[in-house]
């Protein structure tokens, strides 16, 4: 079905099953517990995971395929969001052409940053490719500041002539929607003291980036992608049988933009401002690190990285030390004080210690990144299934199957 | 509005819908909201966004102390600080509206897309009814559009650019913290005095938005008092050595350096200006000045001895000897063992008056309390005399220029109140030139 | 002419901290083929140690002043330095202004010891792993470093000065025929220049006269058959590192008094560092160093007025404009060998 095979398929299905539940999977505690601190099934986050998901599943075409390690595509990422910034302001408020010209200028601009960097490999082509993202970066923040609005970031105002929708007499921000759906409206649900938020705006993050998840199976299972795995194996031996490598490469480098593009067009659509910080190097250095985290060149992979991060920066960093005492306000005094110390070490502001030590772990210990420790924990439990008879009430994990 | 319009909070409220479409036995839906995040049990949380990574996280941290404290003295712990002083007595120190005051913190990490990020936790996740914090205009003003999207209220820390009440204020958004037009206005008397009328400046500006409020208005003031401006130079805001910029100062025939930075841009451009030797020089005849217009305790304490003598002004510092200002020293020295810093007491200041505001208004409903700060004039905070503009939602109080302290007794005693320039020579009308452009628009409660 | 003269000695100091950094990062990519993430990590920590030496020498023993009063009304704490109480006030004082050059005899020994545990324990384990999975692991070292620091000693930066000898600065322009004021440049930066001069002919003499010297760069040239030879090439490679290590915390010990240290100082050298070693050409020693003063002058010209009312902005990605022009007229870059990275 669509072209795929039967466990790509069901592969596919699986990741849509989840996308479609994951406001209640990813809100197992109750509200009033001590636990709750640790749901993120509220909007804000569910669609920033989606975001960088398409993100990083787009950088994954081509750092996956090809090997070229691209250390600017928040570049593309921040085009977008300028894009569809600046049709929000002059044409509407509906965020499908918003996208649509995000995907458009970050294609064109991938597509000449792509052209000049392709003319070399390895980290030549890696540093090229920063230089003109750094470029963008400072020119976005002080020369370019009519066009970004530089520091502040590029906003929305009252004023904006919006020449498509209706005049705006509200004296409050229009909000941005699809059709007149706004992004912003939520449906909470109690249930069992768990409070489930439905939103607009997460489920039209979450489809998009499922149909970009097909696109890139497809890809990945396509002529043109084994073409790309001929480059990253051998490049020398492709020339040799007559292949000229720089169009799939660069065909790649211009995909994985637009996916950039349009991730970024999608965060300007779920929330309305677009900052420089977002080109910075940082930011680029950001998707490599959730996309070899996750494990590169694997399908689940950079969605997974992606989804560990964002958790990482939006839960660990909100546990305070009142949290911490609250946890442990069990504890006698004495104990108390000095385990909340030693936690907080790592925890609220010391939050990207943590992270630095979970980088070190996940890459000394697993080299293709958290899918090959799901890899490892499925054939741990077939190896128990097989001593203990078929036991069909353990699906394998849909990760050993997709891997690369 | 005509669209299919589902509200921004609980769309299909009554549930019925979704009850039957996931087919639950137990479906119960949140009762109706009033606004956004209205709190319904025995306590209201409030959201600290503060820097907590990146270079301005001692100041952030600064701030976390501050509102700490002040939830303290709301809920009616410690000494109670400056709800003592506070000419406003509506505060009795058992909450706010009854209900305890119960907080959550993140981390803004200086970036504007970061720092919304962790606010819209706060506000989807945690139920926040006010944010405050943060330690940048760029990331204010970010913040401040979400809040006032999302209906919740949000009280500025510190911002120090023009544009956050000037052509991005917003209706649901507060400052406290001056500006950069009250910088220059309270400054340019002050230079002219210890200076003289007859100098020519010379100015490094940071090259993003705060940078250039900051140095166009230096130079409308200073102009204004006689003095003559060489050049203005932007620099790049990732720069850490800025000796390429500093280097033709001397020879440019100006007798007076004026740097637009702040934080470790500040830190680093006034400690290499002195390596220049520029405070020991003689030029047109006369001594060689630096000036930075805004200087903060943290920025001092990182430019160590060179800030000595340096003039620049503040908000607020520690050793003003009003009931207020006395009051918050003990009771913040006490807690912690350092004296307050100027991001301390704005923050803290922002909190009691946003908490006196929802007292006052019976309500946490972000256009109530809106409505009770808009105009309001209060004392006893720290400031002598305030008022909160209605025009602008800005606050219009005494500036202080202060001068880094030459014999200091120890690692706080950084800076010296040199004079204070009364509210009115740093008045000004909210249509002016620096500050037009933006509206208010009208206050979001998110219902 | 002034004002190039100016520029010229600003770009030679910019320069040497580039080429001092991305000379270790060479040292390290070119013996042992990783590609080191932590090298900015590296300079913050040798600033750093200047930090701990000024806080040592200013140990204190507290003594209580009941004549005077601390802002809280309780008596005020009267600090006094140990090597005052122990040197007498004047040698004490003389010692702790002395404290950043003083620095170096810390520096050397702990980065050397830290460049060590590094290869031994974590890079020694990363030389079969592609270079993603290097620069991964030692990006997650580098923040790590930098948290500790940040947690040991805050975020904001802390003010080490040089000595006071050094403070001011020195009018070259009367000394050859200027105008007064003409050209001013600083005593510490001019230390500072000749300072690296002289690590990096240190080291580059060690490389060319020792015997070890003579090992290694066989080994940069060809590791498999210097091995068969029957030389242990990975202890002398343990070594590289360390001296590596050495190399970038000097050079961020000397540089305090230039740029107030801070916990995250590396990361905004780091992307310079890799810029520098990239142009220079991947594995080239000459080419660092030559890359790291070349990109310094131009970015200190760049800086000139006259250039920046020609191309506004111009200052803020000339390093990134002269990377790319390097990189597409010269392949691998301006000293680089063919084969190295490229794959």
């Amino acid at each position: 079905m669509l072209g795929l095979e039967k466990k790509d398929m069901r592969f596919l299905l699986i990741v849509l099953l989840l996308t479609l539940a994951a406001p209640i999977l990813l809100n197992p505690f109750a509200e009033n517990s001590a636990m709750a601190q640790f749901n993120a099934g509220y909007p804000d986050l569910m669609q920033r995971i989606a975001i960088f998901s398409i993100f990083a599943v787009g950088f994954n075409i081509l750092f996956g395929l090809t090997g070229y390690l691209s250390f600017g595509h928040a570049a593309f990422l921040g085009v977008g969001s300028y894009a569809a910034m600046w049709m929000f302001k002059l044409l509407s408020m509906n965020i499908l052409p918003a996208i649509g010209l995000s995907v458009v200028i970050a294609g064109v601009f991938a597509l000449l940053i792509g052209y000049i960097s392709l003319r070399r490999s390895g980290i030549y082509f890696s540093i090229l490719t920063l230089a003109f993202a750094q470029m963008s970066f400072n020119m976005a923040y002080s020369v370019l500041t009519p066009l970004t609005n530089g520091e502040t970031g590029l906003q929305l105002a009252l004023d904006d002539p919006r020449v498509l929708d209706a005049a705006n007499t509200s004296g409050s921000l229009p909000d941005t929607s699809l059709f007149g759906l706004a992004m912003n409206s939520t449906l909470k649900v109690e249930f069992l003291g768990r409070l489930f938020q439905f939103n607009v705006g997460y489920y039209v993050c979450g489809m998009i980036s499922v149909v970009m998840f097909y696109i890139a199976l497809r890809i990945f299972r396509s002529p043109f992608g084994m073409m790309l795995r001929a480059v990253k194996s051998n490049q020398h031996r492709m020339s040799y049988t007559g292949l000229n490598a720089r169009p799939y490469t660069l065909a790649a480098f211009v995909i994985s933009g637009m996916y950039a593009g349009l991730a970024g067009g999608l965060m300007a659509a779920m929330d309305p401002l677009a900052g420089a910080e977002r080109m910075q190097w940082t930011a680029s250095g950001e998707v490599v690190l959730m996309t070899i985290l996750g494990g590169a060149g694997t399908m689940l992979g950079p969605v997974l990285g992606a989804g560990f991060i964002k958790y990482f920066e939006n839960i660990f960093s909100k546990i305070n030390d009142n949290v911490l005492h609250s946890w442990f306000a069990f504890l006698p005094h004495w104990i108390q004080d000095p385990l909340v110390w030693l936690f907080a070490r790592f925890t609220g502001e010391g939050w990207h210690l943590t992270l630095g030590l979970l980088f070190m772990l996940v890459v000394i210990f697993l080299p293709g990144g958290l899918v090959e420790g799901g890899q490892r924990i499925g054939r741990l439990f077939r190896r128990k299934q097989g001593a203990g008879g078929d036991g069909p009430a353990h699906p394998p994990k849909p990760a050993p199957h997709v891997a690369e | 509005m005509s669209r299919f319009d589902l509200t921004r909070r609980g769309l299909l409220r009554t549930g019925m819908i979704a009850g039957a479409g996931l087919a639950m036995p137990t479906v119960f839906t949140s009762s109706a909201y009033a606004y956004t995040n209205e709190p319904k049990g025995k306590s209201v949380t409030l959201g600290f966004n503060v820097p907590q990574s990146g270079p301005y996280a001692d100041e952030g941290a600064d701030e976390l102390k501050a509102f700490k404290l002040a939830v303290k003295h709301l809920n009616g712990e410690g000494d109670g600080g400056m709800m003592g002083t506070f000419s406003s007595k509506v505060l009795k120190g058992n909450g706010v509206l009854g209900k305890k005051v119960e907080f959550v913190t993140g981390d803004t990490q200086t970036k504007s897309d970061a720092a919304r990020a962790s606010a819209k936790s706060m506000i989807e996740k945690d139920g926040a009814v006010m944010i405050s914090g943060g330690s940048s205009s760029g990331v204010a003003v970010a913040v401040q559009s979400l809040c006032q999207e999302a209906g919740i209220i949000f009280m500025a820390g510190l911002t120090h650019s023009n544009d956050t009440t000037g052509k991005d204020k917003k209706a649901n958004g507060f400052r406290h913290f001056f500006d950069a037009y009250m910088s220059a206005a309270a400054l340019a008397p002050v230079l002219s005095k210890q200076y003289g009328k007859d100098r020519k400046f010379y100015m490094l500006t940071a090259d993003y938005t705060w940078g250039w409020t900051q140095a166009a208005s230096m130079k409308e003031f200073m102009e204004g008092e006689g003095w003559q401006m060489v050049k203005d130079v932007k620099t790049p805001l990732a720069s850490t050595d800025f000796s390429s910029y500093l280097a033709p100062v001397l020879s440019s025939g100006a007798d007076v350096l004026i740097l637009n930075h702040y934080g470790g841009n500040m830190v680093n451009s006034l400690t290499q200006a002195v390596q220049f030797g520029m405070r020991d020089k003689q030029v047109n005849g006369k001594q060689f000045e630096i000036v930075v217009p805004l200087i903060s305790e943290l920025m001092a304490k990182g430019a160590g001895k060179n800030i000595q003598g340096i003039l620049g002004s503040s908000n607020w510092n520690w050793k003003l000897q009003d009931e207020g200002t006395k009051a918050f020293v003990k009771s913040y020295g006490t807690e912690y063992g350092v004296p307050p810093s100027q991001a301390a007491q704005t923050c803290y200041v922002q909190t009691l008056l946003y908490a006196d505001a929802a007292e006052r208004a019976g309500s946490f409903d972000p256009c109530a309390v809106g409505k009770e700060l808009e105009g309001f004039k209060f004392d006893g905070l720290g400031n002598g005399p305030t008022l909160y503009r209605a025009a602008d939602h800005q606050c219009f109080k005494d500036v202080l220029v202060v001068q880094g302290n030459d014999k200091p007794q120890n690692d706080y005693d950084l800076l010296n109140v040199a004079e204070i320039t009364p509210v009115d020579k740093v008045m000004y009308e909210p249509d002016n030139k620096f500050f037009a452009g933006g509206e208010l628009g009208k206050c979001n409660n998110g219902a | 002419m002034d004002a190039i003269i100016l520029q010229t000695l600003n770009g030679l100091d910019k320069g040497s901290a580039y080429a001092l950094i991305a000379l270790g990062l060479t040292l390290i990519f070119g013996t042992l083929g990783v590609v080191n993430f932590a090298h900015g990590a590296l300079f913050m920590i040798g600033a750093f140690c200047a930090v701990t030496m000024q806080r040592f020498l200013n140990l204190s023993y507290t003594l209580l002043d009941p004549t005077k009063k601390d802002f809280l009304g309780n008596p005020l704490k009267v600090q006094t330095p140990y090597v005052e109480h122990w040197f007498g006030h004047d040698t004490g004082a003389a010692i702790i202004n002395w404290s950043v050059p003083l620095s170096i005899l810390l520096a050397i020994p702990v980065m050397l010891i830290l460049g060590f545990v590094m290869e031994r324990g974590l890079i020694k384990h990363f030389y079969k792993r592609p270079h993603a999975d290097q620069i991964l692991v030692t990006f997650g070292l580098a923040i790590v470093l930098q948290e500790i620091v940040k947690q040991v000693f805050g975020a904001n930066p802390i003010p080490t000065p040089a000595p006071v000898e050094f403070s001011g600065s020195l009018d070259i322009g009367a000394l050859i025929g200027f105008p007064a004021n003409a050209i001013v440049y600083p005593y510490w930066r001019l230390i500072y220049f000749l300072f690296s001069l002289g690590v990096i002919g240190a080291v580059f003499s060690f490389l060319r006269f020792t015997t070890f010297g003579m090992v290694v760069r066989a080994g940069m040239a060809d590791r498999e058959t210097v091995g068969l030879l029957g030389i242990n090439i990975d202890r002398r490679f343990t070594l590289m590192f360390g001296i590596a290590a050495a190399v970038a915390g000097m050079a961020g010990a000397m540089y305090v008094p230039i740029n107030s240290p801070n916990y995250h100082m590396g990361m905004d050298f780091l992307v310079i560092s890799f810029v520098v070693v990239v142009v220079g050409g991947m594995g080239s020693l000459p080419g660092a160093v030559a890359a790291g003063f070349l990109l310094g002058v131009l970015e200190a010209y760049a800086s000139l007025n006259e250039v920046k009312s020609i191309i506004p902005g111009i200052d803020q990605i000339i390093i990134y404009v002269i990377a790319i022009i390097v990189l597409l007229t010269r392949p691998r870059g301006l000293m680089g060998r063919r084969g190295v990275m490229e794959d």
